[in-house]
């Protein structure tokens, strides 16, 4: 009996661990011989912790599953109280096109052997057989961009890089995932590893970097803990080292831990940090590409982009390029999170409306309530209101409607959220993680959060003072830290005004 | 890094581990960061002391170093209570009441955000984002995630490893 179970850090959350001994204690009283596969998840997080079962080939669905649910695994599964049916026939999984996501939750994470059958491997060799150049055009056809926010054309950013001329070039995967309603990052490295891996190790040899450095959140611990053997057991089957796969090339990687700074998310202020100084944030130019880790030309991409780099290369540039809408081209990876139903991870082609995210596919609100606001793309991203929910997700599509896709990440609020609150948030969040370096974001929040107060204690002609503070943030600030913390403060003021007037009415 | 009051090591044992730590990571690039973790992972805590030893070995200045801990959140000055909760402040555990749960555990605790109970048994921080926004509000107990986290079943995990 073969038996599959995410060891996700979100199904952890919600109980794995307990179910696995559960598992294992049933199968050893029943004298039942099972083979117990930890996985990535599904990204179905409500259904977690979702247990699979494999019956003539087809893997079934149970979940959520509680301690109690465990015996009746092992007795007539149709008639199983959580059965689910087939994983792969769920609404929610056959309406995706799962490109960077295809392995996750479905191969054990750390096998290699598992990666190699399920595709793994074939876009680093093929990358192998090509020219730098040609492996940074392969990139610039399938129209990749940045995802961790920023939406830059990642295959112009690689080409920098290639043709700069240096003794030493660097790859450094973004993975100081830090925004709210965003885990894609920590759901792709905890669940495949190794498509990261092959990713940068692609990147090394299109720009001509022999080595990589995965600058992870400490708040992942599980994802470091299996990133890190996963470049242990790559390095010892040849995939990285000095004869990447026989090739002759080379290319090694290591895992570094942040310390608990958003703002570390920022590239430059990100290779500060993995140089060993305070993550303040530098002045561009000069850009990271020319003058970048140690001063060496280096990419610095998301991990998600990355790890989207053996897909295009195992189907073809075109192949990813077909997916999508406008300029932006292939798949993006809605994490859908707060205050929804079903809330989980779903990768489809660019060009879906909030509306079908939010309401759909999530189901609206966990709480049964009305949706009033979804934030889009972390905490610098803007709150927008369901008249706006017609948008499609893409970034031009977006900034049209005054947001930011970022990273994907939909935070869904009900209508008892408070938006002046909200609001403050933002600010009082810029204030705590600022770098310092700039004066916009350092004071500006610390005066925004102030002037918000000023607004909820009834003093309306404070508002007017807000919007000329968050202009000069937008405008004065050195990244995206001050510069887009009053996205979320303006679009909560122009949207729901009503938050800020009331609270003037109550004081009055 | 935390404002407690700083706290110290004996002088030997600070000096073995330190000179240990420097000669496994000091051949990295960029080597700083994985000291500081290192020291951490040792004493609980990045013991002042340590200062002068990494700047000497280093050849960098003891204000730089001293700056670079302080920059970062994660580095302690003294060591955290027996048991370590940490709460996210994040948007989407707020818009799952996380701000509410936040304010009960203050206040069942006595004590607010980078605190430790008088009695040293508990330490509570605030963290943005744990990943798990799709099952919020979310809290860390020691190496414990827990997702749509309750006062219930954070104080069985506490219970838990009070027996």
């Amino acid at each position: 009996m073969k038996i599959y179970l995410p060891r996700d850090a979100a199904a952890k959350a919600l109980g794995a661990e307990s179910i696995a001994a559960a598992i294992q204690a049933e199968a050893t009283q029943r004298g039942i011989d099972i083979t117990l596969v930890r996985t990535g998840t599904r990204g179905m997080i409500w259904l977690e912790p979702l247990v699979e079962v494999e019956i003539d080939g087809i893997r079934h669905g149970f979940g959520p599953m509680l301690e109690s649910d465990v015996p009746a695994l092992f007795d007539d599964l149709a008639a199983h109280p959580r059965a689910l049916g087939p994983v792969d026939e769920l609404d929610w999984m056959k309406r995706q096109t799962r490109l960077t996501f295809a392995r996750c939750g479905v191969i054990d994470p750390l096998s290699l052997d598992d990666y190699r059958a399920h595709g793994g491997l074939t876009g680093l060799r093929r990358a192998l057989d090509m020219t730098g150049q040609q492996i940074v055009d392969e990139v610039k056809t399938s129209g990749l961009r940045g995802r961790g926010g920023a939406g830059f054309p990642t295959g112009i950013k690689w080409q920098t890089v290639h043709d700069a001329d240096a003794p030493q070039k660097y790859i450094v995967c973004n993975a100081d995932e830090g925004d709210s309603g965003t885990f894609a990052d920590r759901m792709i490295m905890e669940g495949d590893p190794f498509t990261l891996i092959e990713g940068m190790a692609i990147a090394g040899l299109g720009v001509g970097a022999t080595r990589g450095y995965v600058y992870l959140r400490s708040e992942y611990p599980d994802a470091i803990a299996v990133m890190t053997r996963a470049v242990d057991i790559a390095r010892a089957a040849g995939v990285l080292g000095a004869d990447v796969l026989g090739s002759g090339r080379a290319f090694d990687m290591e895992i570094r831990t942040g310390a608990g700074a958003y703002v570390c998310g920022e590239e430059t202020s990100l290779l500060n940090s993995l140089e060993g100084k305070r993550g303040v944030v530098r002045a561009k130019p000069p850009l990271p590409a020319l003058e970048g880790f140690l001063g060496r030309p280096t990419v610095v991409n998301n991990v998600i982009s990355l790890a989207t780099v053996p897909v295009i290369f195992e189907k073809g540039a075109q192949y990813y390029a077909d997916f999508g809408l406008g300029r932006s081209r292939g798949t993006v990876t809605l994490q859908i999170a707060g205050n929804v139903k079903r809330g989980g991870l779903f990768e489809t082609a660019f060009g879906i409306t909030l509306d079908e995210a939010v309401n759909d596919l999530g189901g609206g609100t966990a709480t049964g309530r009305p949706v009033m606001a979804v934030q889009v793309g972390g905490p610098l991203g803007a709150y927008l209101p369901v008249s706006k929910f017609d948008a499609p997700l893409g970034y031009e599509e977006l900034d049209a409607k005054g947001g930011l896709l970022g990273h994907a990440g939909l935070v869904v609020f009900d209508d008892q959220a408070d938006m002046l609150q909200m609001a403050r948030f933002a600010m009082e969040f810029c204030a705590i993680e600022s770098c310092g370096k700039c004066t916009p974001c350092r004071i500006g929040a610390v005066r925004g959060v102030e002037t918000i107060d000023r607004i909820a204690q009834g003093d309306g002609a404070a508002i007017e003072l807000l919007t000329d503070l968050c202009e000069t943030m937008k405008e004065g600030s050195l990244c995206a830290l001050g510069g887009f913390t009053p996205f979320p403060v303006m679009s909560a003021l122009t949207h729901f005004p009503d938050a800020f007037a009331r609270q003037k009415e109550a004081a009055e | 890094m935390r404002t407690d009051a700083a706290a110290t090591v004996a002088e030997d044992q600070l000096k073995t581990s330190t000179d240990r730590i420097l000669s496994e990571l000091e051949g990295l690039e960029g080597p700083l960061l994985p000291i500081l973790h290192a020291l951490q992972a040792e004493f609980g805590f990045v013991p002042q002391q340590a200062v002068p030893l990494i700047s000497d070995r280093l050849n960098l200045g003891r204000a730089e170093v001293a700056g670079v801990i302080s920059f970062y959140h994660d580095f302690r000055a003294a060591p955290a209570g027996r048991r370590v909760i940490r709460v996210c402040r994040a948007e989407a555990c707020q818009s799952m009441g996380g701000t509410d749960l936040a304010q009960r555990l203050q206040d069942k605790l006595g004590i607010g955000w980078g605190e430790t109970t008088p009695d040293g048994s508990v330490t509570l921080e605030a963290v943005y984002c744990l990943g798990l926004c799709a099952c919020a509000p979310a809290v860390q107990v020691d190496g414990d995630l827990l997702g749509r986290a309750d006062m219930d079943r954070i104080e069985t995990i506490l219970e838990g490893a009070a027996q």
